[in-house]
């Protein structure tokens, strides 16, 4: 069935797919590499410059964006949320799935049809609690409602349904494990394939989260790092060049972190959508 | 454990209800962290946002119950609220449409067993899914940028004037959906190409037996087999389409472009509460959000049930 034709149309539409994915990249690093000058041209630049590292120099001393505090932020949100979210949704989804207590399919189901709602709809008051507490311009504000998803609860409750047998927790308990040893002697080491692909989503998701941090952190100091980006882009609006170095250097770390664990994140999507 | 409940002696069953005492404790203080944390930070405020939108409230904290105002203002005196309405609509067709079709027809083509190179073609349609919904913004912001933007280079190489994008309602529109297709076409073609993969292959060859061309079994054997699959993604991306909002405001700024092109529900919602520091109505604008997301997903859910039982 090798049809040559086929194969043609085949490569050429992958090739065109692939530009697609990959040209915003390329483009953006073209004028992160050069001057804003150069990039205010027609016929635009089309090839990478040699301006990337005074383009850097310039936004950190120029502009005196905080762009490693933000960074160091972002990543102290980043790991502090995927622990905890590993943490406490494995304990809940353990209990949920192997342990019998009274209301456990109750409190299930209450669970996963607040799934169904969307974030924005208690914004307002979760402002409000958050200015009472102070919390205002504080990582707190961030931390604190991201410590626990539904969404990993349910991940790792479903596997935990198929690969954590009955006969394990019975034979653990007759070795005189308590429920907090079954838990993390045989619970965990079987369900961390499924923990990598939470931490993975987890992490990425608190790395690229907008709507609420910026609400909540506004002063320079406890910035994230896409609220740092959009701030460049808000102030510096004649530098183009500065804002792709930032923006460079926003994506990169992420995207270097993500093919590494490729496979946990292909996993996440495929699975969550075929389970489902 | 059934089977063996007639060997249990009566030490075993008071150890069996000694355990189901364990069980609940244990249970019961597994889940405390999580429920504690969701109720406090997601269950109670989303109760409060009920309360609050029959108040008139402001940031100052002075506020006055209004009842229903707020809501009859939103249905009977807010043509702002009904423009973002509809741009969330529209905005979700012309991405979600194209975006799927392509995502679909890029799954078909990765399937093929001749191919090499299926993991740099993964991994590449992958890695927009990735990037930050800022960083998407900023860089197509540049690419369709009126005087520099490579995209009106292109076209006055093709002989046509510049075009202003962002001042334009569909140029807006078009461009905030292009972030979107960009953002997740590769993400649905995975999930699209992980289900052809478990389509059993001898479908098709009995249709290739028969005579049916690469389009027709397309068409008929792939899009059938298909069909909880893309439901599922068609929920998903109304879900996100619905809560559309940090494209448009990088893109054409808080108030979604100079005569709210692409001025989305949420956009709208994040104004009214956090720029002009109205509250109620912000709430009020939530809850009304909220009603038409799930009116929109049962109609979804009963339209697609429609299609699949059809034939």
């Amino acid at each position: 069935m090798n049809k040559p034709i086929g194969k043609i149309i085949s490569y050429s539409f992958l090739t065109l797919m692939l530009v697609f994915s990959i040209f915003p990249f390329y483009w953006m690093f073209v004028i992160a590499s050069r001057t804003t000058a150069d990039t205010n041209k027609f016929p635009p630049a089309f090839t990478p410059g040699s301006q990337f590292m005074s383009n850097i120099d310039k936004m950190f001393n120029e502009y005196n964006i905080q762009f490693f505090r933000a960074l160091g932020n972002t990543a102290l949100l980043a790991t502090t949320l995927t622990l905890s979210a590993l943490f406490f949704c494995s304990l809940a989804a353990f209990a949920f799935s192997r342990l019998s207590f009274k209301g456990r399919s109750f409190l299930f189901i209450f669970l996963l049809m607040t799934m169904m709602i969307p974030g924005q709809l208690g914004i307002v008051p979760l402002y409000i609690i958050m200015t009472k507490f102070g919390w205002i311009n504080d990582l707190r504000a961030v931390l604190l409602p991201g410590l626990v998803s539904v969404f990993g609860v349910f991940w790792l409750k479903q596997y935990m349904d198929s690969a954590v047998h009955r006969e394990l927790i019975e034979s653990a308990r007759m070795d005189g494990c308590t429920n907090f040893q079954t838990y993390y002697k045989i619970v965990v080491p079987i369900v961390k394939p499924a923990m990598a692909t939470l931490a993975i989503l987890t992490f990425m998701n608190v790395w690229n989260d907008f709507l609420w941090p910026s609400i909540v952190l506004k002063d320079p100091s406890v910035q994230t790092i896409q609220i740092a980006i959009r701030n460049l882009n808000k102030v510096y609006y004649k530098d183009n060049a500065v804002i792709m170095t930032g923006t460079f250097l926003a994506t990169i770390p992420l995207l270097v972190m993500v093919s590494i664990f490729m496979r946990q994140f292909v996993a996440g999507i495929t699975q969550g959508a075929l389970k489902g | 454990m059934q089977p063996r409940i007639g060997t249990h002696t009566k030490k075993t069953r008071k150890l069996r209800n000694s355990q189901s005492f364990k069980d609940h404790v244990s249970g019961y203080l597994y889940i405390a962290p999580f429920f504690i944390l969701f109720g406090i930070f997601t269950l109670f405020p989303i109760l409060w946002s009920a309360q609050i939108s029959f108040y008139s409230w402001n940031i100052l904290g002075s506020k006055e119950f209004i009842g229903f105002q707020n809501f009859i203002w939103l249905l009977t005196d807010d043509p702002r609220f009904w423009k973002a309405v509809g741009n969330t609509f529209t905005l979700w067709i012309i991405s979600t449409i194209p975006q799927l079709f392509f995502a679909l027809v890029l799954a078909t083509v990765l399937n093929q067993s001749m191919l090499k190179g299926k993991a740099l073609f993964r991994t590449a349609a992958l890695i927009p899914n990735v990037t930050s919904l800022v960083a998407v913004a900023v860089i197509f912001g540049s690419i369709f940028g009126t005087h520099y933007g490579i995209l009106n280079w292109l076209l006055s190489q093709l002989g046509f004037d510049k075009f202003n994008w962002l001042a334009s309602y569909w140029g807006a529109q078009f461009a905030v959906a292009l972030m979107v297709t960009w953002r997740w076409l590769g993400y649905n073609a995975i999930i699209y190409l992980a289900a052809l993969q478990s389509i059993p292959s001898d479908i098709y060859e009995a249709a290739r037996i028969d005579g049916a061309s690469r389009v027709q079994q397309f068409f008929n054997i792939t899009i059938p087999m298909m069909r909880p699959i893309i439901l599922f993604t068609v929920i998903v991306s109304t879900v996100g389409g619905m809560q559309l909002f940090v494209e448009p405001m990088i893109f054409a700024g808080d108030q979604g472009g100079s005569k709210g092109q692409v001025l989305t529900m949420v956009l709208y919602l994040y104004t009214t509460a956090f720029t002009n520091n109205q509250f109620g109505y912000a709430s009020a604008i939530a809850w009304l959000m909220f009603l038409i997301i799930v009116a929109f997903s049962v109609f979804n859910f009963y339209l697609t049930r429609k299609i699949n039982s059809a034939d």
